[in-house]
C-alpha cells in the first residue's frame, strides 16, 4: 500500500507541479496567471491519444506533433486572450479573457473529442505495479523539464532574457530586449510544459475533456503555496500535494482528500497569502 | 462661465422624480412575467421557472462579481450545495424529515456559511485567487456528491423536494419562482443602492480610498458573502424541486459560466443589466435549438467580446443618462460661504503630533526622525523636494504605512501603527495624489461614500430597508449634495465622475473627505492640474475649512499656495526637517531656498 501511494503520489504530483510551472512560465513574462495552464495539460492528453491511437502515429511524431500543438494553442492564448488585455492589468480583465479561452478549448474538446475519458497508448512498456510506467513516466518528465528549464534559464541568452523580463519588465525593455517577442516564446513554452505534463500523464489521468478544469485547480494549488512565479516551490508544492491527497485517499477516502487539500489550500493562502516560499511585495498607496 | 449658479431648487422633487423610470424595467419584466402563463405552454413555464431561480443565484452573486469585483466563477458549487442540502434534508435520508420550506432556510444557513468560507481568500488577495478558489470549490463539490452515496446517492442520485399545492403544478410552481425572483430583486436592489452597495464598489474601483473612509472591507465582503451564499443555495432547493431528481450531472461547470457571464453582459454595478443578461442567456439555447450543444462555447466567445470590445454590458448601453454632452467649458466655483452649514465647527483641541517618526524601506530611511505638530484650525504646510518624504509622512499618518520607529499621537490617544481604515473614526479624512475615485459611480455617490461610517442602519436594516436605512440614505444625500454645493461641483452630482476634468476629481475628493466632518484634513498635492484660477478658489477653501476648527496638512509644491495660506510650514529634505516656522520664516530660509524654492 505505501508503495502505491508513493507511486501514485508522485505520479499526480509531478503532473500538477508541471502545470504549475506552465503557470509560472506564463506569469513570469506576462503578469497573467491564465486559465489555459490547465487545458493545456488536457489537451496534452487528447492530441497524445488522438495521434497515436486514433491516426496510429509513431510514439515519437505523436509526441513531437502534440508538443507543436500544444505550442500553437499558448501562442494563440497569448495574442487572444493576454495582448489585448495587458494594458489594463489592474482591472484583471485577464482573468476573465482567458477564462474565456479556456472555457472554449474545453467546449471544442468536448465535443470533437467527447465527453468520455478516452485511452491513452503505452508509450515505453516498461514496468509493472508501482513501477509501471504511468506513475514514473510522469515524475521522469518532471525532472526532465525541470533540468532543461534551470539550463535554459542560466545557461542560456534566451533565458537571461526571459529573466530580465521577469525581473523588470521596464528596464528589459529599455534595455532593448524585444519583449513582445519574447512573451510570445514563453507562451508556447508553457504550451510545450503544459503538453507534456498532458503527455507524461496520459496513461494515469487519460485523455479527458475534464482533466483541464481539475488541473487548472490543482495546478494552481503548489503555485499557490509556492508563491507565484516560483518553479522549485511549485515542484515541492506539486509532489507535497500529490503525496498528500494520494495518502488521504487511500487511507480515510476520496471525499475527505478533496476536502483536506481544499482546507489546507485555504488556511495557506490565509496564513501565508505570498505562498511559501514566496516573497511580499507591497506598495499600493 | 456655465451654469454653476443655477442650482436646482426643487432638489427633493428630482430625487423623488427619479425612482420611477428606474423601476419601470423591473415592473416590464415583472408583468411580461406574469402574462407568460397566458400566451404559452407548460415547456416556457420550464424555462421561465429556470430563469428566476437561475435569477434568484445571480441577484446575490452580482452583489460580488458586479459591485465588490471578485470573480466568483464556481457558484454552481453553492447551488449544488443547497439543492442537495435540501433535497436530502426533505427527503429525510439522514436525519427525520424536514418541512420543505424548513429545509430551504436551513439549506440557505448552510450555503450562507460556505459562501463566506469561499470568500475568505478575497479578503487579503489578488483576484485571480479567488476565482481559483470558487473554482476549486467546484471541482470538490461536485466529487463529494458523486463519492458520498450514502447521503447523496453517488452517481444515482436523489429525489429533489416537493412543494406542495398550489405550486405543485408547472405554473404554480412558476408563480413561486418569479416571486422569489421578486424578493432577490429587492434584496439585492437594497444593498446595491445603499451605503453597502457603495463601499462595495469603492473597494472594487478604489479599495485605497475605501479605506480611508473607514471602509472595513472584511467585515463587509463577509456580509456579502453570506447573502450571495444563502440566496444561491436557496435557488438550489428551487432548482433541486424544479429537476425532480438530481445527480452530479445536473450542475455542470457549465451552468457556473451562465451565472458569471450574466453578470458581465449586464454590466458591472447594475441589477437590470445581468437580470436582462440571466433571462437572454437562459432563452438563448431554447430558440436556437441546434446551438444548445454549442451554447458554453457562444457564452465564453460573448465573454471574450465583452472583456475585449464593450467592457460596460447591457447596463452600458443602456445608460442614455451619461451619454448627454457635459458643458465643456466648466469652472469649479466653490461656495465657502455654504460651508458653515455642513461642516460642523470642530471642537477639538486635540494636536495631531509625530515624533521621531521613522520609516525604511531597506536601507533607504524615507522618514528619518520626523517631529510634526497639526494644530486644530492650523493650515500646516508640508513641502520639499521629490522624494524627500512628504507623501510618505502622510501615508504613515493615515496607517497605509506602520512606522518603524516614533510615536504619532492624537491628544493623548496614541494612533495604531498600519491599520488606515481606522483613521476615519479618529477624525482623520484625506485626499490622494492621484484622485481616487470610483470611475463608475456618479459624482454625488462618490461624495457619499465618504460618509460611510456615519450611517447608523445595520447591513439587515439595508437589506430590508426598514425605516432606520431610509433616514441614513436621505441624510447622507441632502449632506453630500450640500458638500458638492460648498465645493462648486453641484450642477455635476448625477454624472458618472469618470467623465470629469482632473481639477474636478480633486474637488470631489475634498468633498468626499469632508463627508466624514473632520478633525484633521490631510491633502496630498491639491493643487497639482489646477488652472491658477482654481488654485486661488482651493486656497480659499482650505482656509475656511480651518476655520471650522479643522487642523489641515497640506502637501503641496505650490509655492505660492503654501505661503498664502499656511499657518505653519515644514520643509523635508531626504525624510528629514530641513525647516520649520511661520511661512515668512521659511521663505528666507537660507538652506531652503538654496534646496528648495531657488533663488
Amino acid at each position: 500500500m505505501l508503495g502505491s501511494i508513493i507511486a501514485s503520489g508522485l505520479a499526480a504530483g509531478a503532473i500538477y507541479a508541471l502545470v504549475g510551472i506552465t503557470y509560472n512560465t506564463m506569469f513570469s513574462t506576462s503578469r497573467v496567471m491564465s486559465f489555459t495552464a490547465g487545458q493545456l495539460a488536457m489537451l496534452g492528453g487528447v492530441f497524445g491519444s488522438l495521434f497515436m491511437l486514433k491516426m496510429g502515429m509513431p510514439t515519437l511524431v505523436g509526441f513531437a506533433l502534440t508538443l507543436i500543438a500544444c505550442a500553437i494553442i499558448g501562442v494563440i492564448t497569448e495574442f487572444v486572450a493576454v495582448r489585448p488585455v495587458l494594458k489594463s492589468l489592474e482591472q484583471h480583465l485577464y482573468v476573465l479573457s482567458t477564462l474565456a479561452l479556456a472555457l472554449m478549448i474545453q467546449q471544442v474538446t468536448a465535443i470533437k473529442w467527447g465527453t468520455e475519458p478516452q485511452p491513452f497508448p503505452r508509450i515505453v512498456g516498461l514496468g509493472t505495479g508501482v513501477w509501471d510506467e504511468k506513475f514514473w513516466l510522469p515524475v521522469v518528465a518532471c525532472g526532465l523539464t525541470i533540468l532543461g528549464l534551470e539550463y535554459l534559464y542560466r545557461r542560456t541568452l534566451v533565458g537571461h532574457a526571459f529573466m530580465a523580463i521577469a525581473e523588470d519588465n521596464f528596464a528589459a525593455r529599455a534595455l532593448g530586449l524585444p519583449e513582445r517577442n519574447l512573451r510570445v516564446a514563453s507562451y508556447a513554452l508553457a504550451g510545450v510544459i503544459g503538453g507534456v505534463a498532458g503527455f507524461a500523464g496520459g496513461e494515469l489521468m487519460l485523455a479527458f475533456f475534464a482533466n483541464g478544469a481539475l488541473l487548472n485547480f490543482y495546478g494552481f494549488v503548489p503555485v499557490a503555496l509556492g508563491g507565484l512565479g516560483n518553479n522549485r516551490g511549485a515542484l515541492i508544492g506539486g509532489l507535497a500535494l500529490g503525496l498528500f491527497q494520494q495518502a488521504a485517499n487511500f487511507l480515510v477516502g476520496g471525499i475527505f482528500s478533496s476536502v483536506a487539500v481544499f482546507a489546507i489550500f485555504i488556511i495557506v493562502l490565509l496564513a501565508a497569502p505570498q505562498g511559501l516560499f514566496g516573497s511580499a511585495t507591497a506598495r499600493r498607496v | 462661465m456655465t451654469a454653476i449658479t443655477d442650482i436646482p431648487t426643487s432638489r427633493e422633487t428630482t430625487t423623488k422624480h427619479s425612482v420611477l423610470p428606474a423601476l419601470l424595467p423591473f415592473l416590464g419584466v415583472f408583468a411580461l412575467a406574469m402574462i407568460l402563463p397566458f400566451v404559452s405552454n407548460d415547456y416556457w413555464a420550464l424555462i421561465g421557472t429556470r430563469a428566476a431561480i437561475y435569477w434568484v443565484l445571480v441577484a446575490g452573486l452580482n452583489l460580488v462579481v458586479g459591485f465588490a469585483g471578485h470573480l466568483a466563477i464556481g457558484y454552481v458549487a453553492l447551488l449544488t450545495l443547497g439543492a442537495y442540502t435540501t433535497s436530502v434534508l426533505a427527503a429525510g435520508n439522514v436525519l427525520p424529515p424536514v418541512p420543505i420550506y424548513g429545509a430551504l432556510m436551513i439549506a440557505s444557513c448552510v450555503g450562507a456559511v460556505f459562501g463566506v468560507i469561499v470568500g475568505l481568500p478575497a479578503m487579503r488577495l489578488r483576484t485571480f485567487y479567488f476565482a481559483m478558489t470558487t473554482l476549486g470549490f467546484a471541482t470538490i463539490v461536485t466529487q463529494i456528491a458523486l463519492a458520498w452515496q450514502s447521503v447523496t446517492g453517488g452517481g444515482i442520485g436523489i429525489v429533489g423536494p416537493e412543494f406542495s399545492a398550489p405550486f405543485n403544478t408547472p405554473w404554480g410552481f412558476y408563480y413561486l419562482c418569479i416571486g422569489f425572483a421578486a424578493v432577490a430583486t429587492w434584496l439585492s436592489a437594497n444593498i446595491a443602492y445603499s451605503r453597502f452597495g457603495r463601499a462595495l464598489i469603492a473597494i472594487r474601483d478604489a479599495d485605497v480610498a475605501a479605506e480611508a473612509t473607514g471602509i472595513s472591507k472584511p467585515k463587509l465582503l463577509v456580509s456579502i458573502f453570506l447573502l450571495a451564499g444563502a440566496m444561491a443555495a436557496f435557488a438550489g432547493g428551487l432548482f433541486a424541486s424544479l429537476q425532480t431528481y438530481i445527480t452530479p450531472d445536473a450542475f455542470t461547470f457549465d451552468l457556473s459560466v451562465l451565472f458569471f457571464i450574466a453578470i458581465l453582459i449586464g454590466g458591472r454595478g447594475s441589477i437590470l443589466g445581468p437580470m436582462l443578461g440571466t433571462i437572454i442567456l437562459t432563452i438563448l439555447p431554447e430558440i436556437a435549438a441546434p446551438l444548445a450543444a454549442w451554447s458554453t462555447f457562444l457564452y465564453a466567445v460573448l465573454l471574450l467580446l465583452i472583456v475585449l470590445v464593450m467592457p460596460g454590458g447591457i447596463a452600458a448601453l443602456l445608460d442614455f443618462k451619461n451619454r448627454r454632452p457635459l458643458a465643456s467649458n466648466r469652472a469649479i466655483v466653490p461656495r465657502i460661504a455654504g460651508l458653515s452649514d455642513v461642516l460642523r465647527k470642530t471642537a477639538t483641541t486635540k494636536t495631531l503630533t509625530l515624533r521621531d517618526v521613522v520609516l525604511t524601506f531597506g536601507n533607504v530611511r524615507a522618514i528619518d526622525g520626523l517631529d510634526l505638530d497639526v494644530k486644530p484650525g492650523q493650515i500646516h504646510g508640508l513641502i520639499g523636494p521629490n522624494g524627500s518624504g512628504k507623501t510618505t509622512t502622510l501615508n504613515v499618518i493615515s496607517g497605509y504605512y506602520a512606522a518603524k520607529g516614533g510615536t504619532i499621537t492624537l491628544g493623548d490617544d496614541a494612533l495604531p501603527p498600519g491599520m488606515p481604515e481606522l483613521r476615519a473614526g479618529k477624525g482623520i479624512a484625506r485626499t490622494f495624489q492621484t484622485p481616487r475615485v470610483i470611475g463608475e459611480a456618479s459624482v454625488l455617490e462618490n461624495v457619499m461614500v465618504g460618509g460611510t461610517i456615519e450611517g447608523e442602519a445595520t447591513f439587515a436594516e439595508a437589506l430590508l430597508s426598514l425605516p432606520r436605512h431610509h433616514r441614513d440614505e436621505r441624510k447622507l444625500a441632502a449632506q453630500a449634495r450640500a458638500m458638492l454645493g460648498v465645493v462648486g461641483l453641484e450642477a455635476l452630482a448625477d454624472v458618472r465622475a469618470d467623465r470629469l476634468q482632473h481639477s474636478e476629481l480633486r474637488f470631489i475628493e475634498i468633498a468626499r473627505a469632508l463627508m466624514l466632518q473632520p478633525d484633521f484634513l490631510l491633502l496630498d498635492e491639491p493643487a497639482a492640474g489646477l488652472s491658477s484660477d482654481e488654485i486661488t478658489r482651493l486656497g480659499a477653501l482650505i482656509k475656511a475649512i480651518s476655520r471650522r476648527g479643522t487642523g489641515v496638512l497640506l502637501v503641496e509644491h505650490h509655492a505660492d499656495l503654501i505661503f498664502d495660506i499656511c499657518d505653519q510650514v515644514t520643509v523635508l529634505n531626504l525624510g528629514k526637517i530641513l525647516a520649520a516656522g511661520t511661512p515668512a520664516e521659511i521663505r528666507v530660509h537660507k538652506e531652503v531656498v538654496s534646496a528648495y524654492l531657488g533663488g
